[in-house]
């Protein structure tokens, strides 16, 4: 992302078309650069009043390109003159990290200084003092870099309109990024606003390559028709990176995600190259191999931890050093994804499958800012299917292949939250704010009637049973417009805005062990998520911060801990964040497995291991589903393999799990990994299928995901924590703020309660249709388990073995390491705590 | 801190724990309420009925189901246990307005459930006030045989005491699961009630407010489980 990324000789330019002013010519003189090609391009589509996508892999000088038309513009229009009035912002910087937008603020400010060039840049984030905020309305910068947070809550200000009186570009910068998420959703509504508040205004995306790239020239400008696209310009990759996939001379194990195994084949890499980048996909992973590399050490390299847990201070210090080119290696994840620039790293290692190509590809173009250079990489596949994984993820990065999420349709709880912010703003009429919103790329699709229910639920909750409408909070007025119906409810609206609905965090604070007396002060270590605290016992040991901690107790918003003597904790960490293996990665696995010929290309030992399968059970064609059946001590297990990533994988154990109870197999457990899911019961499955007292064509049903889905919903978890973020977007309940959780517990309303009460007595509320999309895309993944039962409709192939097959071995390993949550397992939990007491307390008075 | 909320089937159709206490049999009902088998004397505490509406005077917007679903539980005991009299143990009621915003037809359950017994209002810190326009009687307190009823608990009290207000929960953590759940709390000799309506929240027993209230050595977490009520000794309860 820094500008001093366009120091290499630049290919031939198109430059003739277009006249930069003469302090832009002398400056890249004097650097003895050249302005890119498509940097000119984009400038000249901005001059000609066109919004346009920039799509160019890192390092191509993005940034400047971003905000070239914008210089020049500022450039030629110079000082405002004294006596006139001070022109509004000019240009609005998006960016989805605030430190991304601190560190363009630095990478801006020096042409802009050394062009002497009149314009005043500034940033505009959550930790910008309410003073300078304050001012910044009075006396807005030119340039102002901020987030998505900020542009909505600038945009529910009563003078909203005149702020933006002057706006002429908007430069939304890592877009692939951004558009995938609820954020985007709102970003895309607040700036189909700024495009109805500002008729000229130009739209600039900038983007890493994605696979559709015509979705995000979309969202840029207002669909009024349907269909209108930005300006695309594409910058073609630069060299290719040299990715290896490490051939370990140790054994790759069947499962896990820790990768112990190659530990001292990465250090040997670490130790060869000058900075060393490492990846991995939770913050769990991250813990255990800075440990394990720590544990191996012997020349005690600057080795250092990044992860977005961690107390900010500590990560400061970890990116002044990266910076300053003070460490040879950094353990990290995914809070370095996004193009922050990190000094002179020559190799990323990527421990366990990057589950995605275009995560990979994102990934590795860490590792080099120069984009004519190679970047070096090596992957380290953690277990068996994962070296398949990375065969496929390196592949798809030679060939160019992109496998970026599909964009969801808007998210309504966002839509909620939005419409609230307009009204705070101005009164609205709902033909007008209808037409705007559906000018949004997301919300191109939304039906009239859904609007209007969102416009009654924040009006007073929008329930059938109207008896709040003399509290509302917006009201349709005599003059057809719906106004805020007190200043109070801006306030709320404020406090609310956002739609990053963190886990409840919890302090981790290292307190020294004292007996007998309290536990007391000590330093912060980081932020940890308090549901993963509510699973543990007084004792219990975990790892965080590179280090295995005993949990101590909770006092207030701090998770008390001391330093645990034993070298492995207890309880494994928790497994949240984990990324589901694309759709476009396992198909090329199942394609891979499919097709004996290629198997030459994986490392012998995992050819072996599938040679063995296809001899002792079957090696499935890319559209079959394998299942297989077998006994195993005294249960009996059902493993099949579907390859669609774990989230659609435990909805689909959930739901099996129901269908075998009613079948009456008796099922006791199962487990779900990325590949394959297992289950085991009391009932010999295998035999129950040979005597057609099951069958699997009526097992994997699509039908399942109709009423049994339904039923399980009611109790999910998943679904009620789904639920609780959406209620929280969409202002139903409170936003909890730090400080003020603790206090009453009784007192409050949990949303599991809201939850319940709403399910029973109106299910088609805004809210619960909010919540079921979201769980087809989010948790539940249940939209591509629907892909998956009808891909295999009447392709399933059943082995009835006599003993575990090989390709089952990884998946059975996974018993007893995954937990199960769910409400089924919490009245087993209290059963075994009242047993004991009944042993403890045996002629007790019970 | 319910397993999740349960219909009326499910409250009808849970199995009570029957306990002793104040030399009588008491079940305790998985659903939240405890019948006094000898006095045919039901009772259930801060219902926080029409909490919805008071959350909706400072435009927070819960669904307004509350007072039907919490009435519709109550009326559920009733026909499972025919009780002679029915006690709520004060904070029947979110704040001191809130029975003159009742619908008709919560006042028509409550006329029904009361229909051919007595029903004893017990006055709360939320609702010092009687409650307007429904049956029944309004007191601070009520003795009944050798037990005192009372809304919040009194630590001078050395005889048999049931009370409520504290919203009781109990939390189990055991290798890496967790469950919190209502409870009934008691040493035998006082006796604490889980709230009864559907918004309300739980304050964990190992809380401070507990202190001083129980002999520890004989305290009983009565948790409240789907179809169940599971009694937990202090060993395995944990605070929040």
């Amino acid at each position: 992302m820094a500008l001093v990324s366009i120091a290499t000789p630049p290919p031939a330019s198109s430059s003739d078309g277009i006249d930069l002013p003469a302090p832009f010519l002398d400056w890249f003189a004097s650097k003895g650069w050249r302005p890119r090609a498509h940097q000119l391009d984009l400038l000249e589509k901005a001059e000609a009043g066109r919004s346009a996508l920039l799509i160019a892999p890192t390092g191509a000088g993005k940034t400047l390109a971003g905000f070239l038309p914008t210089l020049v513009d500022l450039a030629r229009r110079g000082k405002a003159k004294p006596g006139t009035r001070k022109p509004g912002v000019h240009t609005l910087y998006i960016s989805p990290l605030k430190a991304l937008a601190v560190d363009i603020h630095r990478n801006l400010s020096t042409p802009v200084e050394e062009m002497a060039l009149p314009v005043e840049i500034e940033t505009r984030t959550g930790d910008t003092p309410q003073s300078r905020r304050q001012r910044q309305k009075l006396n807005p910068p030119d340039i102002l870099l901020t987030t998505p947070e900020q542009l909505a809550l600038l945009l529910s200000h009563k003078d909203a309109e005149r702020f933006f009186s002057d706006l002429r570009h908007v430069v939304l910068d890592e877009l692939h990024s951004l558009v995938t998420s609820k954020r985007g959703h709102m970003l895309a509504l607040g700036l189909a606003r700024l495009h109805r508040l500002c008729p000229g205004l130009k739209a600039i995306g900038l983007s890493a390559t994605v696979s559709e790239p015509d979705l995000l020239r979309q969202w840029l400008v207002p669909q009024r028709e349907g269909g209108e696209m930005a300006d695309l310009i594409t910058v073609a990759g630069g060299a290719k990176p040299d990715i290896t996939i490490l051939k370990s001379k140790e054994r790759v194990p069947w499962s896990g995600h820790s990768a112990r195994y190659a530990m001292a084949e990465v250090y040997e890499a670490i130790r060869e190259h000058k900075t060393t980048l490492l990846f991995v996909n939770t913050r769990s992973q991250s813990e255990l191999l800075f440990q394990e590399l720590w544990r191996i050490n012997e020349d005690n390299l600057p080795i250092a931890l990044h992860h977005g847990s961690l107390d900010v201070s500590q990560r400061r210090k970890v990116e002044q050093a990266m910076q300053g080119n003070a460490l040879r290696a950094i353990v990290a994840t995914s809070t370095l994804d996004l193009g922050i620039d990190w000094g002179d790293v020559d190799l990323v290692v990527h421990v366990g499958s990057p589950k995605g190509a275009s995560r990979l590809a994102q990934r590795i173009g860490r590792a080099n800012h120069r984009m004519d250079e190679a970047s070096k990489a090596i992957l380290v596949p953690a277990n068996r299917f994962e070296v398949m994984e990375c065969q496929a993820a390196l592949d798809a990065n030679y060939l160019g292949a992109q496998d970026t999420p599909p964009l969801a349709d808007g998210a309504l709880d966002v839509l909620c939250q939005h419409i609230l912010g307009t009204a705070c703003a101005e009164p609205f009429r709902a033909d007008d704010l209808y037409a705007e919103i559906t000018a949004a790329a997301p919300y191109a699709g939304l039906p009239r009637a859904i609007f209007d229910q969102a416009v009654q639920f924040v009006a007073h909750g929008g329930y059938a049973l109207q008896s709040y409408e003399r509290y509302a909070r917006i009201r349709l007025t005599q003059d057809g417009t719906w106004r805020v119906s007190h200043p109070s409810v801006a306030q709320q609206y404020r406090l609310n805005c956002g739609t990053i609905i963190e886990a409840p965090m919890l302090n981790i604070r290292l307190t020294r062990q004292r007996k007998g007396g309290p536990l007391r002060g000590g330093p912060v270590l980081g932020k940890i998520e308090e549901g993963f605290i509510e699973a543990l016992a007084p004792g219990d040991t975990f790892l965080f911060a590179g280090k295995v901690l005993r949990f101590e107790g909770i006092h207030e918003n701090d998770c008390i801990v001391s330093k645990a003597s034993d070298l492995n904790a207890k309880v494994p960490a928790y497994a949240g964040g984990k990324f589901p293996t694309t759709t476009y990665l396992s198909e090329q696995v199942r394609k891979m497995l499919a097709d004996p010929s290629g198997w030459d290309r994986l490392p012998r030992q995992v050819s072996d291991w599938l040679a063995i399968q296809k001899a002792k059970s079957l090696v499935p064609s890319p559209e079959q589903l394998l299942v297989e059946t077998f006994p195993r001590g005294n249960r009996f297990y059902m493993v099949a393999y579907p390859f669609e990533g774990r989230l659609a994988h435990q909805t689909l154990c959930m739901l099996l799990t129901r269908r075998l109870e009613r079948a009456k197999a008796r099922p006791l457990g199962f487990v779900a990994s990325d590949y394959a899911v297992a289950i085991w019961g009391l009932r010999d499955m295998g035999q129950m299928l040979r005597r057609s007292e099951l069958s699997l064509s009526g097992l994997f049903d699509e039908d399942m995901l109709g009423d049994d889905l339904e039923a399980w919903l009611d109790e999910s978890y998943l679904l009620k924590r789904t639920f609780r973020a959406c209620a929280t977007i969409a202002g139903l309940i409170e936003k909890r703020h730090p400080g003020r959780e603790k206090s009453g517990r009784q007192m409050t309303v949990s949303a599991d309660l809201i939850y319940d009460v709403l399910r029973t007595h109106e299910p088609d509320h805004i809210l619960l249709q909010a919540t079921r999309n979201d769980a087809r895309t989010g948790l539940l993944d249940i939209g591509r388990l629907g892909d998956m039962l009808s891909r295999i409709k009447g392709r399933i192939v059943h082995k009835d073995l006599e003993m575990i097959s090989p390709l089952a071995v990884p998946v059975m390993l996974e018993i007893g390491k995954e937990t199960v949550h769910g409400g089924e397992t919490s009245d087993a939990l209290m059963a075994e705590a009242a047993d004991d007491l009944i042993r403890d307390a045996i002629g007790a008075d019970i | 801190m319910r397993a999740a909320l349960k219909t009326v089937e499910q409250v009808t159709a849970g199995e009570a724990l029957a306990i002793d206490y104040a030399e009588s049999e008491v079940l305790l009902d998985p659903a939240g309420a405890a019948y006094f088998t000898d006095d045919r004397l039901l009772v259930v505490s801060d219902m926080h009925l029409e909490k919805g509406s008071s959350f909706a005077r400072r435009r927070v917007f819960l669904p307004p189901y509350d007072t039907a679903a919490t009435l519709a539980r109550l009326a559920a005991m009733a026909a499972k246990y025919d009780p002679s009299t029915i006690v709520s143990l004060g904070d029947a009621f979110h704040d001191d307005e809130a029975s003159e915003r009742l619908g008709d037809d919560a006042i028509a359950a409550i006329r029904a459930i009361a229909s051919g017994r007595d029903l004893v209002w017990v006055t709360g810190n939320h609702d010092p006030s009687p409650p307007e326009g429904v049956p029944g009687v309004s007191v601070e307190m009520l003795a009944f045989g050798q037990t005192i009823f009372r809304h919040i608990a009194e630590r001078d009290e050395t005889g048999h005491e049931v009370s409520g207000h504290l919203h009781p929960c109990a939390r189990l953590a055991r290798e890496g699961r967790a469950v919190r759940r209502a409870c009934f709390a008691s040493d035998g000799v006082r006796l604490v009630m889980p709230s009864f309506g559907v918004f309300t929240g739980g304050l964990n027993v190992r809380d401070a407010a507990y202190d001083g209230l129980f002999d520890a050595s004989r305290f009983r977490a009565y948790m409240l489980g789907t179809d169940r009520v599971y009694a937990v000794g202090p060993k395995g309860l944990i605070g929040d």
